[in-house]
C-alpha cells in the first residue's frame, strides 16, 4: 500500500499488516484513522509523533500506543502487555481491562483505563498520568518517580514499592502498601488535582473519596549520609 | 518464554473442531516457543487404556517391547506406530504397565497414559509438529497444547511439553522453576519416576502425585501453590477437567476467555481470537495464586 494515507481512512488489519498500517498511520500528519480486525497483535500504533487520531475496534496485544507522542488513541477492547509504555505525550485510552506493566515508564501524557488494570501498573512511571476506572493489580507504581495515578477502584499488595516522587490516588481497598510507600493528608490541592484528572479522564468520582499515597521518603536513596557512597 | 494454548469445550458443539481450532491457537504461539511444540488431545473414551510411548532415538522395535511387557506383566499391548511415536493400546493396569517400561526400556519416554488422553510433541516449527501428529483431524473434549522456547534444559522431544505423570493427566508450563531438583527428590521417595531433567516434569509429577493420594485437582493445585517454587503459568488437563494457574507474582502471562459452549486459555489473546463466538466471550486476565477449573464431573 502506499505510504500516504488517505485522511480519516479505515485500515483493516484483515487485509494488512501491523507493519503496513505502523508506516501508514506514521505518515499521517493530521486526522481521524480506524483500525479494524486487531484480534490481538502486538505493538500497533506505536511511537506515533502526529497529532492524530486512531481508533482501534477490537482487543489489541502488547505494547499498544507505545512511545506514543501527540497522538489520540482509542482501544475500543481490553489491550495486553505494556499499553502505552514509555508515552511521551498525547492520550491513550482503553475501553476494556489492560493486563500487566500499563503506562510502564511513561513521560507524560494521559492513560485512561476504563476497566481493571492487572500488575504493575505504572511501573516506574517517569510523568505521565494514569487514571483508572477499575482496580488496578499488585506492585503497582513500582519504583514510580514522577506522575498521577488515580484508582477508581481498590489496588492489589505492594502499592506504590520504592517510590520516589510520583502522587497516588485510591478510592478504594488497598491490600497493602508496598516499602517506603505511606499514606498521606488528603489537601486542598490534593483534592483539585484529582478533580482534573478525573474531568480529563471524563470520569465521575467525589475526589475527596480517594485517598493519597507516595513516598515516606526513608528508603536508601533518600539518605543524604549515602552520597559519601559516589 | 513460551506459548500456552488450552480448549476446553463445555458443550458436544464443537467436539468434532477441537482439533483444528487448536492447530489454528497453536500457530498462533509460534513465535513464543519455535524450538518444539506438543499436545495433549482429550478424545473420546475406548475401551483399552492407551500409552502414548517416544523413541527418543527416532525409532523402536515396538512389537519387541510390546512382547516383552507382556511377558513380564501378562499386559498384552497392540502397538500403534505413528513416526517417532507409539500408540500402545493395553487390556491391564496402566499405571503398571507405565511403570514397567519406564524402568526396563532403553531409549523410549512414556508420554500419556490413559483412557481418553493421547500426547504427541517434536522438535521443531510447532506448524510442522501439529501436522506430523495430524492435530488439526483429531477430535474430542479438550485439548492442551504448547510451544516451547527452551530454557532449564535442553531442546529435545522428550523435553517438550505437555507433561503428563498420572492417568489422563497433563500439564504444560511457562516459566521455571527453582526447586525442582529437591523436589524431584521428594516426589522419587514417595515413589514418582521422572523421566527428563526438565522441571516442568516435576510440577506434572508432583500434581499426579497429589491427585494420587486421593485429592481433588482444586486440592493438588493448593499445594502446588505452596511447595513449588519459581515462575508459572500452568494449563493443566485432567480426564474431564481444566485448570489453569499463575504463580503469585504473575509475571508469565495467561488470557481467559469463556462462552456458553468453551472455555480457552492462552498465554496471548490472538491465539483466542481465532475461535468461533469469541465477540461475545467473556475474557479475563487470571489473578495471580488464584485457581480457575472446569469440570465435567459432578
Amino acid at each position: 500500500m502506499s505510504d500516504v494515507l488517505v485522511r480519516n481512512s479505515t485500515l483493516d488489519l484483515g487485509d494488512l499488516t501491523v507493519r503496513d498500517v505502523n508506516r501508514a498511520l506514521k505518515a499521517a500528519e493530521d486526522g481521524a484513522f480506524t483500525v479494524t480486525n486487531p484480534n490481538g497483535v502486538h505493538a500497533l500504533a506505536c511511537g506515533l509523533m502526529q497529532p492524530i487520531s486512531v481508533t482501534i475496534k477490537g482487543h489489541a496485544g502488547y505494547y499498544c500506543a507505545g512511545m506514543n507522542q501527540n497522538a489520540d488513541v482509542l482501544i475500543e477492547g481490553n489491550a495486553g502487555t505494556g499499553v502505552a509504555e514509555n508515552m511521551m505525550s498525547g492520550r491513550v485510552r482503553v475501553t476494556g481491562d489492560c493486563s500487566q506493566s500499563a503506562a510502564a515508564t511513561a513521560h507524560g501524557g494521559l492513560l485512561v483505563i476504563e476497566g481493571d488494570a492487572s500488575a504493575r501498573c505504572g511501573i516506574s512511571l517517569k510523568g505521565a498520568d494514569i487514571v483508572v476506572g477499575g482496580s488496578v493489580g499488585h506492585m503497582s507504581a513500582f519504583m514510580a518517580q514522577a506522575g498521577r495515578m488515580v484508582v477508581l477502584g481498590d489496588a492489589g499488595e505492594a502499592l506504590g514499592d520504592s517510590i520516589y516522587e510520583a502522587r497516588l490516588y485510591v478510592r478504594g481497598r488497598v491490600a497493602s502498601l508496598g516499602a517506603d510507600c505511606i499514606e498521606k493528608e488528603m489537601r486542598e490541592e490534593h483534592i483539585a488535582e484529582v478533580k482534573a484528572l478525573l474531568d480529563q479522564a471524563g470520569m465521575d468520582a467525589d475526589p475527596a473519596s480517594f485517598k493519597r499515597y507516595g513516598s515516606a521518603r526513608q528508603l536508601y536513596t533518600f539518605k543524604i549520609d549515602n552520597i559519601d557512597a559516589y | 518464554m513460551c506459548g500456552i494454548v488450552g480448549l476446553y469445550l463445555k458443550t458436544p458443539k464443537y467436539e468434532g473442531d477441537l482439533g483444528r481450532l487448536t492447530a489454528a491457537m497453536l500457530h498462533e504461539m509460534r513465535e513464543r516457543g519455535p524450538d518444539s511444540a506438543g499436545f495433549a488431545v482429550y478424545g473420546a473414551a475406548e475401551g483399552a487404556t492407551k500409552l502414548v510411548l517416544l523413541a527418543t532415538q527416532g525409532s523402536a522395535d515396538w512389537a519387541d517391547i510390546a512382547k516383552r511387557l507382556s511377558k513380564a506383566t501378562s499386559i498384552q499391548a497392540e502397538a500403534e506406530p505413528n513416526d517417532d511415536h507409539a500408540v500402545f493400546r493395553i487390556d491391564g493396569d496402566g499405571a503398571t504397565a507405565r511403570r514397567w517400561l519406564i524402568d526396563h526400556v532403553d531409549g523410549i519416554t512414556v508420554l500419556s497414559e490413559g483412557t481418553t488422553i493421547e500426547v504427541f510433541k517434536g522438535v521443531g516449527d510447532p506448524d510442522l509438529v501439529a501436522e506430523r501428529f495430524g492435530l488439526a483431524a483429531r477430535t474430542g473434549t479438550h485439548a492442551i497444547a504448547h510451544t516451547r522456547m527452551a530454557t532449564e534444559s535442553a531442546i529435545t522431544t522428550a523435553g517438550s511439553h505437555p507433561f503428563s505423570t498420572g492417568a489422563d493427566t497433563c500439564l504444560v508450563h511457562n516459566g521455571s522453576l527453582s526447586n525442582h531438583n529437591r523436589l524431584r527428590d521428594v516426589l522419587r521417595a514417595h515413589g514418582e519416576s521422572f523421566q527428563t531433567e526438565n522441571d516442568s516434569e516435576v510440577a506434572a509429577g508432583y500434581l499426579a502425585w497429589r491427585l494420587r493420594s486421593g485429592e481433588g485437582l482444586e486440592g493438588a493445585l493448593n499445594g502446588a501453590l505452596k511447595d513449588l517454587d519459581g515462575f508459572y503459568t500452568f494449563a493443566i488437563g485432567t480426564k474431564d477437567g481444566f485448570a489453569v494457574l499463575r504463580d503469585p507474582i504473575a509475571c508469565k502471562p495467561a488470557v481467559i476467555a469463556e462462552t456458553d459452549d468453551w472455555v480457552a486459555m492462552s498465554s496471548e489473546f490472538r491465539a483466542i481470537a481465532t475461535l468461533p463466538g469469541v465477540n461475545h466471550a467473556e475474557i479475563w486476565e487470571p489473578a495471580p495464586a488464584k485457581i480457575y477449573s472446569w469440570s465435567h464431573a459432578a
